[in-house]
């Protein structure tokens, strides 16, 4: 038998817990407002693009709030729901391109840099030969699969536990594709390079 | 110190991103750092390793427009 409410006083009290656990959850999505956008803007192509993707995120979220449960990490269920806004776009349609080999071991690009320019081997002064430009668009360059893990893990500064589940892809593939991910990344800086020298 | 590359220096690459995304074992991490005191090359590699992923992140940051953070606070549901 259902328990019997007391009266219109219960009632009131849930509905006014309700509501203020609703306008928390909001003050603390908006919150992290600015470190959504961050890896939004990488996983998507374009910055409107990335803005549309945020707003839909966000009005989703504000709609289904009572499935995020308290004390779990919401920025993941954010980026989770945005990813999943992203697939459904259609953004999946597109095939990954046939790769090319990759170089045998990780250490080209600083190879590269170090070896053209002005002798300079410094570590730290060497990746300044790259311009932003460079590394924008080699960034946009990688594959969405790998790109998506990449953005994840190097600029949203998700953990392998937390890329596996926004992504929705067991924590090997993610460390596959982070691994491949970064060494697509450096194959297009050490093409910019060779462009810029030519 | 050495300059040529060896085994140490290959197994010392395949532990250079777990190393930096600090997921590594405490003994290896320690097999790593005694491979990187020895060893030059390695070392500044590694350290080219960290410089860049720092440098990716600052060249790609780009931070949101007030008018979109505007947009998302409208999107709150109004209070009955």
């Amino acid at each position: 038998m259902a328990a019997e409410d007391d009266g219109d006083g219960t009632d009131a009290l849930r509905i006014a817990t309700d509501a203020r656990d609703r306008v928390h959850f909001e003050e603390e999505a908006l919150a992290l407002a600015d470190q959504v956008y961050r890896v939004a803007r990488h996983l998507a192509n374009s910055r409107e693009e990335a803005e549309d993707l945020v707003q839909e995120t966000y009005a989703r979220a504000f709609r289904s709030w009572r499935s995020f449960q308290p004390g779990t990490n919401l920025r993941a269920w954010l980026l989770r729901i945005l990813t999943n806004l992203n697939i459904d776009r259609g953004r999946r349609n597109q095939r990954a391109p046939q790769m090319q080999a990759l170089e045998a071991n990780d250490y080209f690009l600083y190879d590269k840099l170090a070896d053209s320019g002005d002798g300079t081997t410094d570590e730290d002064r060497v990746v300044e030969r790259l311009s932003q430009d460079d590394v924008v668009s080699a960034l946009s360059a990688v594959p969405h699969d790998f790109r998506d893990v990449l953005v994840l893990v190097d600029l949203g500064d998700f953990s392998y536990q937390d890329a596996a589940q926004i992504l929705d892809i067991p924590i090997g593939t993610v460390m596959s594709r982070l691994h491949r991910g970064r060494r697509i990344l450096k194959r297009e800086l050490a093409e910019s390079v060779a462009e810029g020298d030519s | 110190m050495t300059d040529i590359y060896d085994e140490g220096c290959a197994h010392c690459e395949e532990m250079m991103q777990p190393y930096l995304d600090h997921v590594l074992s405490d003994a290896e991490v320690r097999e790593a750092e005694r491979h990187l005191q020895e060893c030059d090359k390695c070392r500044r590699r590694y350290r080219f390793e960290e410089s860049l992923r720092r440098y990716v992140r600052l060249a790609v940051d780009e931070q949101m427009s007030p008018a979109l953070k505007e947009k998302l606070s409208a999107l709150r549901i109004p209070l009955d």
